[in-house]
């Protein structure tokens, strides 16, 4: 029914390759970018921006880069936390010894430097693979918010160790402080989301994702058709850290607005993360999306639903939250090891032939 | 999927909305996670004052009251959640209970107009109501309470602790950060040595540290430490056998769940405290006839009478009495959050008045002005008492050392305006 693809032909490699290959996606891709840039910021406010749609935004670029390393690059990482921290420190830097300079700016500088350091700690991925890197990454974890905890100059010695965003404003309007609106923090966040997916589905359908797939696949044989691993190793940590780093940035700048490096950047984001690329599906753009959506709004949902709809305490309906959260990821993963990716395109592969299948 | 989920969100939030026309004070409390062991308490303590005004005196002024809870397991993105989801409900006033949150929201209140009250703990310079015009800290902050553990140290040595060394266990956070600038102040003022001890969240794996005082042997040890913290680090000091009246913490290190599981090891382990302890108040008469007979107690209802019920009961106290001051400043019954933020401002807490409430000698008698969002900072020992099982005050209420806390609250608020571009009121 809704997946008619009589008709639709294709007659040049371009068409054969593009991102949605069937009308029907092509079309409903561009209605939600029309809704989400056109539509949604004009119904916003402050608690679906603050509470749903703007983490959301947030962890979906984190999942991105997390994806390319993981999902892509086949290389395991556990320093997701300790390299958000990165860019929100990096952009606490900057915003505040360069005040002048735009907020946006800082934000891709913070993820530049999140990305060297990213490649920093992704040297040992040459000698070292699987759940070994895992350790290595690990170790990037607690370093690095030791260092943020320990350094004062990191924090600009503020007595309580924590960091706020100053306020900045991008074409005249608030981003980030206290006074900003929830149409903007959104826009913000949705630009960037918009620029990061387009840029890592490009990226991991040209030369250097094929790489980075070879190097997955069997990184032997990568090496022997041609594959340079230093080259494809050390690129993915510097993509996927970039994404992690802006993350970082606009976790700290939009949506907190003050962090503690410990609290906000702790071991839990590195799982949290990791729970999205596997739940929603490793190695798919779709799949980032997918897993971010679940990881942030089922809590949500649940909380808002077992507290505000069922009358519950609220302390039964968090721990029920965790159980029923937790055995929802056990089921998804059972029914569907692939995450939420393989099983939207399975439903996809149904809804073609429905509903006649046979 | 997303669409579908999204919709569902949209129903339940609607159905979550609060009913208006009440007095509204949001609860964001935590009873889950390694923190609820206070959280739990201080929330009862809280839900069960309002519900004692509801049923006996029928709301503060006519209006009824609300409490509508939010859990954020101590999280500061689910802090932040909470405030979004219930600021749109008429709330009067904030109480996090958390100073991370607190960071997170000061900046959010001040720009919403709502206030925001952390009662002995947040951000201490916002004592100075000059700057942060919507918080409010009083009757103590963390400087108070590490002033008056450093005035305890000296009394008990005769006025002299020069050359003593003295530890700071505490929660690497925001929290535990707040006392070491003026402790630090203090060690140059008084000439004891201080060394830090920094524990990471959540505060179950301390051996390093307490192999720390082993070896460096210090005199006293202080700490700042919430939740699991506390009991772990009460039982590693019963471990080492090191002197319990020797080892003072702040008053959020000071509850009956923190001490209890130490047993014995526990007895003479002192806290601060900026408010009376003990169920011997007659205001408890009033909670078991009105509150736990009826069955309308706030969680399980077994925490009547510890030290952090005590707190909530307090704070609910504070922001009742706030409110009382707001409904006669404007003559409405239902005020705004507004008219909360000056009723705090006119607060006017006395004996006579703590009396009435059932509260006597509960806290200090003290007067919030437009400059002054701090109280006086007055407090007392407590020490606990393993075979009774109960703390008891061991000195009066006393002052905390002002020429010290005064020009760092003026220098740290003052850093605060330039940063942020605030113009100072109370001219």
């Amino acid at each position: 029914m809704l997946y008619r693809e009589a008709g639709d032909y294709k007659t040049t490699y371009a068409k054969d390759n593009q991102t949605f290959p069937i009308k029907f996606d092509r079309v409903a891709y561009y209605v939600l970018l029309l809704v989400a840039f056109c539509v949604v910021p004009f119904f916003i406010n402050d608690y679906w921006a603050n509470a749903v749609l703007v983490p959301f935004l947030i962890y979906v670029i984190a999942t991105l880069g997390l994806n390319i390393l993981i999902g892509y690059c086949g290389q395991l990482s556990l320093g997701t936390g300790g390299f958000m921290a990165v860019g929100a420190f990096a952009s606490y830097k900057l915003m505040t010894a360069f005040p002048e300079v735009s907020i946006i700016i800082h934000i891709l500088i913070a993820g530049g430097i999140t990305a060297l350091v990213g490649m920093l700690f992704g040297l040992p991925s040459l000698r070292i693979k699987g759940f070994y890197l895992a350790v290595a990454t690990l170790a990037a974890q607690f370093f690095l918010v030791w260092l943020f905890n320990r350094v004062p100059w990191f924090y600009n010695y503020s007595a309580s160790g924590q960091i706020s965003a100053p306020e900045r404003t991008v074409l005249g309007v608030n981003v980030t402080g206290p006074n900003v609106d929830a149409w903007a923090q959104y826009m913000v966040c949705l630009v960037f989301v918009v620029v990061c997916a387009w840029l890592a589905r490009n990226l991991t359908r040209g030369n250097l994702g094929r790489s980075w797939m070879a190097i997955r696949d069997m990184d032997i044989a990568a090496e022997i058709i041609g594959v340079n691993p230093l080259k494809a190793k050390l690129t993915a940590f510097a993509v996927s850290s970039f994404f992690i780093g802006i993350a970082g940035a606009l976790l700290f700048t939009v949506y907190l607005g003050a962090a503690e490096v410990g609290e906000a950047f702790g071991i839990s984001k590195s799982f949290l993360v990791l729970f999205m690329v596997i739940i929603g599906g490793l190695g798919s753009i779709f799949g980032s999306f997918a897993g971010a959506a679940f990881m942030v709004l089922v809590p949500v949902f649940l909380k808002n639903f077992l507290v505000g709809g069922m009358g519950w305490p609220t302390d039964v309906a968090a721990h029920f939250q965790f159980v029923i959260v937790g055995g929802l990821i056990v089921a998804f993963l059972i029914l569907e090891p692939h995450g939420l990716a393989a099983l939207w395109r399975v439903t996809k592969e149904k809804l073609r032939l429905w509903p006649f299948p046979h | 999927m997303k669409l579908k989920l999204a919709t569902m969100a949209v129903a339940a939030v609607m159905a979550a909305a609060p009913v208006m026309a009440d007095l509204v004070y949001p609860s964001l409390s935590y009873r889950t996670g390694p923190y609820a062991a206070g959280g739990i308490p201080f929330a009862d303590g809280y839900a069960d004052y309002f519900t004692l005004l509801n049923e006996r005196d029928g709301g503060i002024g006519g209006v009824m009251t609300s409490v509508p809870e939010c859990e954020t397991g101590y999280s500061t993105e689910k802090g932040v959640e909470c405030y979004e989801a219930t600021k749109g409900g008429g709330a009067l006033v904030y109480q996090p209970l958390s100073t991370g949150i607190t960071y997170q929201l000061i900046p959010k209140v001040t720009a919403d107009g709502i206030p925001m009250h952390t009662m002995g703990y947040g951000r201490t310079s916002a004592a100075n109501g000059k700057v942060f015009r919507n918080v409010f800290n009083y009757p103590a902050n963390y400087w108070d309470g590490a002033s008056i553990a450093v005035n305890h140290l000296l009394s008990i040595n005769d006025g002299d602790i020069k050359g003593k060394k003295v530890a700071l266990v505490y929660h690497n956070s925001a929290y535990g950060k707040e006392p070491i600038r003026t402790l630090e102040e203090l060690a140059k003022k008084h000439g004891f040595e201080l060394s830090l001890l920094a524990v990471d969240h959540p505060g179950q794996e301390q051996k390093s540290q307490w192999l720390q005082i082993r070896r460096e042997k210090p005199d006293y040890v202080l700490m700042w430490g919430w939740g699991v913290m506390n009991q772990v680090a009460i039982q590693e000091a019963a471990n080492i056998k090191f002197p319990m009246e020797n080892f003072i913490g702040v008053w959020w290190s000071g509850g009956e769940h923190d001490v209890l599981p130490s047993g014995d090891g526990a007895n003479g382990y002192k806290a601060v405290t900026f408010h009376g302890v003990g169920s011997d108040y007659p205001i408890y008469a009033d909670i078991q006839k009105y509150v736990v007979d009826t069955g309308k107690a706030a969680g399980a209802g077994d925490q009547l009478g510890t030290a952090v019920y005590n707190r909530g009961l307090y704070a609910a106290m504070l922001a009742a009495e706030a409110t009382r001051t707001a409904q006669e400043m404007t003559g409405n019954a239902q005020i705004t959050a507004a008219d909360m933020r000056n009723g705090m401002e006119a607060l006017e807490i006395t004996e006579e008045r703590m009396t009435k409430l059932g509260m006597p000698n509960f806290g200090p008698s003290f007067k919030v002005s437009c400059a002054n969002h701090g109280g006086p900072g007055t407090a007392a020992i407590a020490q606990w008492d393993a075979s009774a099982k109960k703390w008891s005050l061991i000195n009066d209420y006393g002052p905390s050392d002002g020429d010290v806390i005064g020009p760092l609250i003026e220098e740290d608020s003052m850093a605060y305006a330039a940063e942020n571009n605030i113009e100072l009121g109370c001219k």
